[in-house]
């Protein structure tokens, strides 16, 4: 089957975002960005079904700026096929990106598309069960355990009670969590061979696609940090503070 | 101009997220109504419609619907959704699974995991709580997931009125194949007034016992960071944080917890932070109130034996 994979280049998740003076957003200058560790997980899982032969051909798409490309190649390096780039300086919102993934997907003619389930930026979690409701294609969310069958494919999915197994009919929306699969380091020869796989580029325009937002944003602001404690000496003394200064036991 | 509050529960129970919810949705200022999607969930719904400030509950039964399954749940509030402008939920996984494609459809963008809301404004945290965003709609319908620790109960004294609709389902795609629930009598890790966690610190799953007899001394829900969890030292459903459960209880004890920022996503609103870790640099001690360094494997025994000391 053909998978796709949509990747997001985002702010590295060791960074501490920092939000601008004018709050108008968090500030992306001279920071360090790398793919969203969900979608890395997709990329690893798509690489393992085309290893195990149950993935014909793999594709990475980005949708972003001229860096997204760094990204896309990251994909390729850890051993997908090829690429596809959506140009875009805008910051899309989940709905503009799951339609864009609906004008790719139908041209590619992608059977089944593994996904994060969240991106680590904007937090929205919105992009995978958008893009299924456009495509009007069944979604498993939070896999844990994928097992490819003929036409279908189980997932297990990791809930807030426990796990949960369904088989979905391809093709087929999934969304990864953090015990899908450890993604790989891609090796140095692979990242030299990835820098000859090809990467198409279009924009949304090409694709008809219509992203104006739905939101606006009105401020972005730092939280309230929380004050600084006190260490205590012995459990006595920190069951003593519990009961008897925070009055929480 | 009303508001749909989509039901959490498990057809024989209904969870406090619910209520929560409808209290986040006071802020609109619009008529409520609360839809119960399930399979024999008349106890969910006699439960809803003790809840303050509801107008009327709406339960859909289908088998479809028994687990509330991503695509039965996006045809049944479709086909509900010409009576509102709003429809609201819990930011639980069974809801996140499917309001992305309530949203999809209404051609809307999906507002995640509200934690306030200001007239027409919504607050939510990004980038693992290191931002807040304000974000307002420019017109259409509102899909809105809302983290609940964020709300307090709305109440209970309602008297809303009970409609049953029935809703067509066609061919979803997915089927239910089976599931593996973590069976616990410890309060809901969500709702607890006290969560006592426990990261890799704790060496093993077995070491998890010092921690769950403390958390049952304390009737405190037990959680984990993801470390713990990729361990497998417990089970997935105990992690907190940007991409686990979000908690805000009374009391927060983290045990063997560096504090990286995507657990503190998910816990750094508890009212009081107690942190236990051998290491006095971790960076869980700038969001503690109250650190102790120390090695867990001696506080935890020497916890427990305080805590008896004062009736525990
Ligand atoms: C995409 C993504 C999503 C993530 N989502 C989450 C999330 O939702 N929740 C989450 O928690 N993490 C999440 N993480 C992981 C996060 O970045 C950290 O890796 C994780 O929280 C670390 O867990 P930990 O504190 O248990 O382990 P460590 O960072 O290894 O810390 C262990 C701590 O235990 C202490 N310790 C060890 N032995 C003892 C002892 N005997 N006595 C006392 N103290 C001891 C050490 O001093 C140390 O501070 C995510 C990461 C990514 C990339």
């Amino acid at each position: 089957m053909k998978v796709l994979v949509p990747v997001k280049r985002v702010l590295d998740y060791n960074v501490k975002a920092r939000v601008k003076p004018d709050q108008t957003g968090v500030d992306l200058s001279n920071v360090k960005m790398s793919m969203n560790p969900f979608d890395e997980i997709a990329v690893e899982e798509a690489v393992r079904m085309q290893e195990a032969g149950t993935a014909t051909e793999t594709i990475a798409v980005s949708v972003g700026p001229a860096k997204a490309q760094e990204t896309i190649r990251t994909a390729l390096a850890m051993g997908m096929d090829r690429g596809v780039h959506i140009t875009t300086d805008e910051d899309l919102e989940p709905l503009a990106v799951a339609k864009i993934l609906k004008a790719v997907a139908e041209a590619e003619g992608a059977e089944l598309v593994l996904m994060g389930k969240q991106a680590i930026d904007n937090d929205y979690g919105a992009t995978g069960g958008m893009f299924a409701a456009l495509m009007d294609w069944p979604i498993g969310q939070y896999a844990n355990t994928l097992a490819p069958g003929e036409g279908t494919i189980e997932v297990k999915r990791e809930i807030d009670g426990g796990l949960q197994t369904v088989t979905l009919k391809l093709p087929a929306v999934v969304t990864t969590d953090l015990r899908l699969n450890e993604p790989r380091y891609a090796s140095l020869p692979n990242i030299m061979k990835a820098k000859r796989k090809p990467i198409e580029a279009k924009t949304p325009e090409d694709l008809g696609v219509d992203t104006t937002p739905r939101l606006t944003i009105v401020k972005v602001t730092e939280p309230k940090t929380r004050e600084a404690g006190v260490i205590v000496e012995t459990v006595a003394e920190l069951v003593d503070k519990l009961k008897n200064e925070a009055g929480v036991i | 101009m009303a508001t749909l509050v989509v039901a959490e529960h498990n057809n024989t129970s209904l969870s406090e997220a619910t209520s929560k919810t409808v209290s986040a949705a006071k802020a609109l200022g619009t008529d409520i109504d609360i839809l119960v999607a399930g399979q024999g969930a008349s106890a969910a719904s006699e439960a809803a419609a003790q809840i303050d400030g509801v107008r009327a509950v709406i339960t859909v039964e289908h088998d479809l619907l028994a687990r509330q399954m991503p695509e039965a749940m996006e045809a049944t509030i479709m086909a509900l959704m010409d009576g509102y402008d709003t429809v609201m939920a819990a930011d639980t996984t069974t809801h996140k699974a499917y309001m992305p494609r309530v949203a999809a459809k209404l051609d809307t963008q999906q507002i995640s995991s509200v934690t306030g809301i200001d007239g027409d404004v919504f607050e939510r945290p990004i980038y693992a709580g290191n931002a807040l965003a304000y974000v307002k709609s420019t017109g259409g319908k509102k899909v809105v997931t809302v983290r609940t620790t964020a709300f307090p109960l709305s109440g209970d004294g309602g008297s809303a009125a009970s409609e049953s609709k029935s809703v067509e389902i066609g061919d979803t795609g997915s089927t239910f194949v089976s599931e593996e629930l973590t069976k616990s009598d410890r309060p809901e890790l969500t709702g607890a007034k006290i969560v006592i966690s426990g990261g890799r610190g704790m060496g093993s799953g077995e070491n998890f016992a010092l921690i769950d007899t403390i958390a049952d001394k304390l009737g405190a829900a037990v959680g984990a960071s993801r470390a713990a969890v990729d361990a497998g030292y417990v089970p997935n459903d105990y992690q907190v944080g940007q991409t686990g459960k979000a908690v805000a209880p009374q009391l927060y004890i983290a045990v063997g917890i560096s504090g990286a920022i995507q657990h503190l996503a998910g816990m750094k609103d508890s009212k009081v932070i107690a942190a236990i870790n051998k290491d006095e640099e971790a960076p869980i001690f700038q969001v503690a109130d109250y650190g102790l360094v120390a090695d867990l494997f001696k506080a935890l025994p020497e916890l427990d034996a305080e805590l008896a000391k004062i009736g525990y």
